[in-house]
């Protein structure tokens, strides 16, 4: 049977009526909503952000190849074609010594650079070397390994050493991967808590409504008459909810990311953009928030529409 | 109107609510059903409002065959039959005249129609001047003029009463039975289930009486019949 226009009206009437009649149940519910969801956005912040730091701190990776001090230019540039065809290997960056010096005077800053006067040229200690990128930096210690290779097939053993922070970055790459998959399932876990406490607040709110329902029927409200101002009430409740939260994470990280930028600029990493948190945490709650009030509030009031 | 044939009622706990009831009420009738308590009355009024299905026999209100109504359409049953209660079952959060109202709006009467309609039964039942009132606030006989209006407003061919006076004292409740006469008058069956003798041996009606599960007396103009 259609429903009128009228009576559509009514019922989102009746639902947003229904919001202040049922003062303290909705504050709970609303709460009970906002509450798991900042938590959710929470852990969702979190996962982000360091997923965002792995990716960063991935992207830094990469292995020094040195070769030995006396190495013909024709021999490094056979090594430079021999490392490009390992098929894993993103690129690779020719660094004369006497580049390397310099990089190795700049980073010293003002007073090093006297020091290292009087190395330039033929008195350079300094090894002609590679940086290796891998496109997969998982890949990085088996890339330095199929490097290190050449050597065996190399009379001359033209490489002197391949480095790559070897014990840092497997660290590093344990660490991240755990948390990535740990920060994955605390948010799975975290949202059907979520979905457990909303349905229950609203569980009880129905509960305390039951009465109510069956003096409906009693008159010969139908099914959809009685659950329609529930629908719009769950609505109401999750939009509201999850709006409080989503506007408590993102006003907390704005603050938190204009604090702290700077001294995590030091280290050459950024958080999640503002932008990106807004429309990836944000609207992931607020959506989520409105769709567990529908839920909520169908499902607890499908229990008592029988009979 | 309403007719019942050889219905039999056992709940799901075993226990026999109604055995082998035959009746025949017509339109316009007003009828007392007393009996001890747990006698069956109660039952004997859930079936005609469909809150109850018999176990056995067929029952049909209205020219609805509501023993084999589809879970569906009993809404739509339910809409022609008025019901009043001992505990007047208003809905705690709707002022009077939304109480009133909320029946009309189930049917999808046009909001106009329901503003008139609505103070219309309330004048009706001496209650105009309290439509803004909370249930929570009105007294007991005003909750039940109330949920009688509701009960009314869309004209239903039938009213099952069940205790309407049981909650009140004798004065009310002699307000109320003028207004379910009223009502009556006005060409609606009541069918009142009842522990109130001296309303019944006043105020003369057909009597039907169960016990244990089977009418035992069924009388034109009866008595209550029952010592309290």
């Amino acid at each position: 049977m259609a429903m009128k226009f009228s009576t559509l009206l009514r019922h989102f009437r009746e639902g947003v009526k229904n919001v202040g009649r049922n003062g303290w149940m909705t504050f709970a519910s609303m709460s009970s909503i906002a509450v798991s969801l900042f938590i959710l956005g929470v852990f969702m912040l979190l996962a982000l952000n360091v997923n965002k730091l792995a990716d960063q701190l991935d992207s830094q990776v990469q292995i020094n190849v040195y070769l030995q001090l006396d190495i013909e230019k024709g021999k490094a540039e056979e090594i430079e074609r021999t490392i490009k065809r390992i098929p894993e290997v993103k690129s690779v960056t020719y660094i004369p010594k006497a580049e390397g010096l310099q990089r190795f005077r700049d980073s010293m800053g003002e007073e090093g650079k006297e020091a290292l006067d009087g190395y330039e040229n033929e008195n350079n200690p300094l090894p002609d070397a590679f940086e290796v990128e891998a496109f997969d930096p998982q890949n990085i210690a088996y890339v330095a390994k199929q490097i290190s290779a050449i050597n065996l097939n190399d009379p001359s053993a033209p490489i002197d050493k391949v480095k790559y922070g070897k014990d840092a970055i497997e660290k590093l790459f344990s660490i991240t991967n755990a948390v990535r998959n740990i920060g994955f399932f605390i948010v799975i876990g975290l949202a059907i808590m979520a979905m457990f406490l909303i349905s229950t607040t609203i569980k009880i709110t129905i509960l305390a409504r039951r009465r109510e329902i069956s003096i409906m029927k009693l008159v010969g409200a139908t099914n959809s008459f009685i659950r329609w101002p529930f629908f719009i009430e769950g609505a109401i409740i999750g939009f509201g909810g999850s709006f409080i939260s989503s506007a408590l994470l993102l006003y907390g990280y704005s603050q938190l990311v204009r604090t702290t930028s700077t001294t995590v600029g030091l280290y050459m990493l950024e958080f999640s953009s503002l932008d990106e948190v807004r429309t990836l945490v944000g609207g992931t709650i607020i959506i989520l928030g409105t769709l567990l009030g529908v839920w909520g509030s169908t499902i607890s009031v499908r229990r008592y529409l029988k009979v | 109107m309403i007719e019942m044939q050889d219905i039999w009622k056992t709940y799901a706990d075993g226990t026999t609510a109604l055995q082998g009831v035959n009746v025949v009420i017509d339109r316009n009738e007003f009828v007392y059903i007393v009996g001890p308590s747990g006698a069956g009355k109660s039952t004997f009024m859930k079936l005609i409002y469909r809150e109850e299905v018999p176990t056995k026999g067929q029952i049909s209100v209205n020219g609805f065959n509501i023993g084999k109504l589809k879970h569906r359409k009993i809404p739509y049953v339910r809409r022609n039959i008025g019901v009043i209660f001992q505990d007047y079952k208003l809905l705690p959060k709707l002022s009077a005249f939304d109480n009133v109202a909320f029946a009309m709006e189930v049917i999808e009467t046009p909001r106009r129609l329901i503003r008139r309609r609505t103070m219309e039964v309330l004048e009706l039942v001496g209650l105009k001047h309290k439509a803004s009132s909370l249930p929570a606030q009105l007294s007991g006989g005003e909750q039940q003029r109330v949920a009688i209006a509701r009960a009314i407003v869309n004209n239903p061919a039938v009213i099952v009463a069940d205790e309407p006076t049981g909650n009140l004292d004798p004065e009310t409740s002699w307000g109320i039975m003028n207004l379910l006469e009223e009502i009556n008058f006005r060409g609606t069956t009541i069918v009142m289930a009842t522990h109130n003798k001296e309303i019944v041996n006043t105020l003369r009606k057909r009597v039907i009486a169960i016990e244990r599960g089977s009418i035992v007396r069924d009388q034109q103009r009866g008595e209550y019949g029952y010592e309290i």
